[in-house]
């Protein structure tokens, strides 16, 4: 059963659909990558998963449970949705790293803070707070960063400050990771760092959606690919399908207008 | 002798120089965070309410509004009802939580989205976005322009006399009037030494915020 199902999205801003009916699914353990030239949506549907935009229409289901439908108007509480944004974890472009905490701070603050909504907290503070700074330990570790532990985001090149805000994502352990173009806003030689982590991860079987526009790196590290354009899924299957032969005569034109770069 | 007889009386005056100073800061820096969740309140006639009431604050001159406080009330309902005091601290902490809002406004605003949608995706309310994430870093943009403010109030306080009521340098003039004119002067060392010591106060705090940049 695929973990993520999404059917129909549709979003309208003012006047303008930005999304005309997106479906894509994707099984457990699976890096899926999103690409499509600048304004096609992708931004904007990864925001609609993550719940900071709300979709007008379309269903998203987990596990094959209902987790969002659009046709429901009466409003979820906060804490509802609260509950359904811990699945996923959303990567941003530009990092958003909270600049007064250090980089093991920025790690452990969400967790800390949920935890305090457990039952058994008051009795086990100690012990849950210290098992929280072991993971988070860890997962900073795993990208590369122990050495910057008691640094502040200010005292970090661009590619530490995404690999931190990827180990802060990490921290909560979500079902789903997703990436909103995380080379995006890096100087050309920082993008390899990230890529790496990226790949890593894909390598322990970390299930995610990855936007980017780096084509050779989506070639090589995604299971599948989909090609958005205009607020629609236009191509999707293996990298080979779609990147070494697209069908899609929008596909082609924007593959060859990035091999041109 | 003569000094030990100034130094006691202006030091009355000091009294409450110093009384409105500090209830005026401790009133109106909570006060200034409520008005400005007002003025930035997505129910719009809410904001627009609040706007215009600050508007109007900040438009008229202090002096009027202590006046108008002290003597206005009285005169509707038939008895006075502020003491002089009481009119004097709420003219000032009406004032100066309007003129702190516009402050926490725009270091509120200067926070961007990306900082609340970093909460919001990593699980936290709204509550703990503002305590956790926000308010650290609006306390260090705010800093700088709140000092300002706080000097300013230290010198505003004189308005008091405005109603009678005998701050430090109703107390020189006092002295002046007699022909002695060096308290005038003794005055105004009082109000630099104060200038000087909040100025040293806020240099800490900058320095204190100083350990991350954004
Ligand atoms: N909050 C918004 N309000 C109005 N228009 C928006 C908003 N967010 C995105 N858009 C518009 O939606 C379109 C798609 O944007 P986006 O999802 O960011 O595309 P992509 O990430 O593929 O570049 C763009 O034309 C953009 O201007
Ligand atoms: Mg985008």
């Amino acid at each position: 059963m695929a973990i993520l199902e999404v059917k129909n999205i549709k979003k309208t801003f003012g006047k303008v659909q930005v999304l005309k009916g997106v479906d894509f699914s994707m099984y457990e353990g699976e890096v899926l990558s999103v690409i499509g030239s600048s304004g096609s949506g992708k931004t904007t549907l990864l925001r609609c998963i993550n719940f900071l935009e709300r979709a007008d229409e379309g269903c998203i289901y987990l596990d094959g449970e209902l987790l969002f439908d659009g046709s429901v108007h009466s409003k979820a509480s906060p804490k509802e949705i609260r509950a359904k944004q811990l699945n996923f974890g959303l990567v941003f472009q530009d990092f958003n790293l909270f600049p007064q905490y250090t980089v093991l701070e920025n790690v452990t603050l969400a967790p800390k803070l949920l935890a305090k909504e457990r039952e058994d907290y008051k009795e086990n503070k100690k012990q849950i707070l210290e098992e929280i700074e072991e993971n988070a330990k860890s997962i900073i570790d795993r990208v590369g960063l122990t050495e910057k532990l008691d640094n502040y985001p200010c005292q970090l090149s661009g590619g530490q400050k995404q690999r931190v805000s990827i180990a802060r994502a990490l921290a909560l352990r979500p079902r789903i990771l997703f990436f909103d173009e995380p080379t995006s806003a890096l100087d050309p030689e920082l993008t390899g760092e990230i890529l790496r982590v990226i790949k890593q991860l894909a390598s322990e079987h970390v299930t995610m959606v990855i936007v980017t526009h780096e084509i050779g790196f989506a070639r090589n590290v995604s299971d599948r690919i989909i090609f958005m354009a205009d607020g629609v899924v236009l191509e999707e299957g293996t990298p080979e399908d779609v990147i070494d032969n697209p069908k899609h005569e929008r596909t082609k034109a924007f593959l060859s207008k990035l091999d041109n770069k | 002798m003569e000094f030990w007889k100034v130094t006691l009386s202006l030091l009355d005056g000091l009294q409450n120089t110093c009384m409105i100073f500090a209830l005026t800061l401790v009133l109106a820096l909570p006060l200034g965070l409520v008005i400005s969740f007002g003025s930035m309140s997505k129910f719009k006639p809410l904001a627009y309410l609040v706007k215009t009431f600050v508007w109007i604050i900040r438009g008229v001159p202090l002096m009027l509004q202590v006046i108008i406080l002290f003597y206005v009330p009285g005169f509707l309902i038939g008895r006075p009802i502020l003491s002089r005091f009481s009119s004097v601290i709420a003219a000032f902490v009406i004032n100066y939580a309007c003129y702190f809002s516009e402050i926490y406004r725009g270091g509120i605003e200067s926070i961007t989205k990306g900082q609340y949608e970093a909460g919001q995706v990593l699980g936290m309310t709204k509550t703990q976005v503002f305590f956790k994430v926000v308010l650290m870093q609006v306390v260090k943009r705010v800093l700088a322009p709140m000092g300002n403010e706080v000097i300013t109030l230290v010198k505003d306080t004189a308005l008091a006399r405005v109603i009678m009521i005998v701050e430090v340098i109703q107390a020189a003039q006092n002295f002046a009037s007699y022909g002695l004119m060096w308290p005038l002067f003794y005055t105004a060392v009082f109000y630099l030494a104060f200038v000087g010591l909040l100025t040293l106060l806020f240099n800490y705090l900058e320095k204190k915020l100083d350990y991350y940049k954004g």
